[in-house]
């Protein structure tokens, strides 16, 4: 019962990190309509910046660097890239996220080189203790960060200004307009909202009990994009329940691997996408999602 | 506002100076290959009604696309010719900046935001003034039209055809607009609601909001409006004062269906528009 109970702390934790990647997503998705597949590469860039410049300024300026940088990067792929690209369909827009992508992570992944980097964080491998189970600290931090920065954000979205503009624009484009909505703007801050998150995600994808940043983060991110798709891309709320489901689901069964080998090695890699595939399956526009439902 | 600039010397001005409002001028609109409009002239002086009436298909959304700024969202664009208001241009400018000079659309199909509440979609309206004015047309607007205050914590999805329409227009009005553009406000509504809608645009347009009216109900827009324009396959056939439009021939006889049997029906021009637009007939509607 306490492995069990350890898995699901720590499960919901990675998946509450899992979220805040997953919210960037569906941001963007809501905002402009583009399935973004540089997200992964501004996780990386945003955790690049954190571990290199906190030896020299320390680590909480590092991490404000580090989230003002992925979500500078963020923005100037909205606005040297994306909104030049002149092509009607949404489709050829995904692509041209992925050529970003590569870009970006190829860069990146040559500047980290073979090396596995430290982001310098206060929490080390200390560990809690709750009753029976023990977590690591990290992991709590994780949680209460991720669970903050998700309120902050919901609640921005149904009560400012912004929030109404985002899902004016989500729903009707032209009509947003014509109330007088800036729809460059809408979407340069969907993408530099989506750096920020990407970038705290970043610093938890890479803390105990993960060594560090390496060339393999980028490929750690990816979990966020069932996360989004199989909570519906169009739904924050599909983000955060499907941030959870890919993170608990991925830890018991990377828990439970043992007992689950006739399910073959690494099955809590694939779990995420596992899932979505069966979400998929049986609703075609994921948990939450509006929609292919709407267009109907 | 201070970004308004003063009209150049030498821009025609039909309106009168003290009256420059809306300005169209040899307006032509494409859509790739596909001509919409041609050589459009009309003016809305400032404070007044003006009525564009004409058949489905007739290029009405389009000509207010044209002004709001909206055309590049259909990959249509302006070919030749000009848009001004109040002395500044407006073709070639987004359609932020243009509420933002003071001349805001209610869309064709009211296009309310539907998974919002109605008091969020009022709040819309507003984003691009500051709070104290918005608060200031928020009034104006539930006084005009007091259900939207009853259903304000609804969804604007759920509300009626009418209620949609009142928000439409309300929605709108919330940037205080110095120019409304109603795109066939009273499309599918039934008299009465049709008649409550008329009186909610006099009453804006008493209030010192001038108001380009796109209807196909001839008889309601040529009662509200003071000057009428008559839109034939993207041109103006027929142009004046409501009143001399009204008791003309032409525009009883194919616009108001007086004197003459309702047979004739339009070709569709646009295979879009077929089924439910072709059925508007019946008096005091489209039927030429
Ligand atoms: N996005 C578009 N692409 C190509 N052609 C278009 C587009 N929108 C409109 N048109 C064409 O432009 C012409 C004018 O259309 P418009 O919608 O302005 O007419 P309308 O008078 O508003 O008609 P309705 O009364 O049915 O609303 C039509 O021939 C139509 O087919
Ligand atoms: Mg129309």
């Amino acid at each position: 019962m306490a492995v069990f109970l350890e898995l699901l702390v720590n499960g919901v934790s990675v998946g509450a990190v899992y979220a805040l990647i997953a919210l960037g997503f569906v941001v963007i998705f809501k905002a402009t309509e583009v399935v973004n597949f540089t997200h992964a590469s501004l996780l990386l860039a945003g955790g690049y910046v954190i571990a290199r410049m906190h030896p020299l300024i320390g680590f909480w300026a590092a991490l404000a660097a580090g989230i003002v940088a992925a979500a500078l990067v963020g923005a100037l792929v909205e606005f040297l890239i994306l909104r030049r690209a002149h092509v009607g369909s949404r489709g050829v827009l995904a692509i041209v996220t992925i050529g970003v992508d590569i870009l970006l992570t190829t860069e990146l992944t040559r500047r980290i080189g073979t090396e596995v980097l430290a982001l310098g964080d206060p929490w080390g491998d200390r560990v809690l203790r709750l009753g029976p189970i023990t977590v690591a600290e990290t992991r709590v931090v994780a949680l209460a960060v991720a669970g903050a920065l998700i309120a902050a954000f919901l609640l921005a979205f149904t009560f400012t200004g912004w929030g109404v503009a985002m899902r004016a624009t989500a729903e009707d484009a032209e009509t947003a307009a014509l109330m007088g909505v800036r729809l460059g703007r809408v979407s340069l801050s969907a993408w530099a909202v989506a750096g920020a998150l990407a970038a705290v995600a970043a610093l938890f994808l890479c803390v105990f009990p993960t060594p560090g940043l390496d060339r393999g983060t980028a490929a750690v991110a990816m979990k966020a994009f069932p996360a989004a798709i199989l909570g519906g891309l169009d739904s924050t709320s599909g983000a955060l329940a499907g941030g959870l489901i890919v993170g608990v689901t991925e830890t018991l069964m990377n828990g439970y691997q043992s007992e689950l080998v006739f399910l073959g090695r690494g099955i809590g890699d694939a779990a995420p996408f596992l899932v979505m595939i069966v979400i998929l399956l049986l609703r075609p526009s994921g948990l939450f999602g509006t929609k292919e439902q709407a267009r109907v | 506002m201070s970004g308004e600039a003063d009209p150049p010397a030498g821009e025609p001005a039909s309106g009168g100076p003290e009256r420059p409002g809306l300005q169209i001028s040899g307006l032509e609109v494409r859509y790739g290959p596909v001509r919409a409009l041609r050589d459009v002239h009309l003016a809305v002086p400032d404070g007044s009604v003006a009525a564009v009436l004409g058949a489905n298909g007739a290029g009405k959304t389009t000509l207010l696309r044209a002004v709001s700024g909206t055309l590049r969202f259909h990959n249509g664009a302006i070919t030749s010719g000009t848009v001004s208001f109040r002395g500044s241009r407006l073709d070639g400018a987004h359609a932020a900046a243009v509420v933002r000079r003071g001349v805001v659309q209610a869309p064709e199909g009211r296009r309310v935001f539907a998974r919002m509440t109605v008091a969020e979609n009022l709040r819309a309206g507003a984003l691009s003034v500051p709070r104290r004015r918005a608060a200031a047309a928020r009034e104006r607007v539930l006084d005009l039209f007091p259900v939207l205050a009853e259903r304000a914590r609804q969804r604007a999805g759920l509300l009626s055809g009418g209620e949609q329409q009142m928000l439409a227009i309300g929605r709108a009005l919330m940037a205080g607009p110095s120019l409304l553009l109603l795109d066939e406000p009273t499309l599918g509504l039934a008299p009465l609601m049709a008649a409550k809608i008329a009186g909610a645009v006099r009453q804006i347009n008493a209030q010192g909001t001038s108001v380009l009216l796109v209807e196909q109900n001839a008889a309601m827009a040529l009662a509200l409006a003071e000057r009428a324009y008559v839109l034939e396959v993207g041109e103006v056939t027929l142009s004046g004062p409501s009143a001399e439009l009204a008791a003309g021939d032409e525009v009883r006889r194919r616009y108001l269906g007086i004197g003459a049997p309702n047979t004739d029906r339009p070709v569709g021009t646009d295979p879009g528009f077929a089924g439910e637009g072709h059925e508007r007939t019946g008096l005091a509607r489209w039927t030429a």
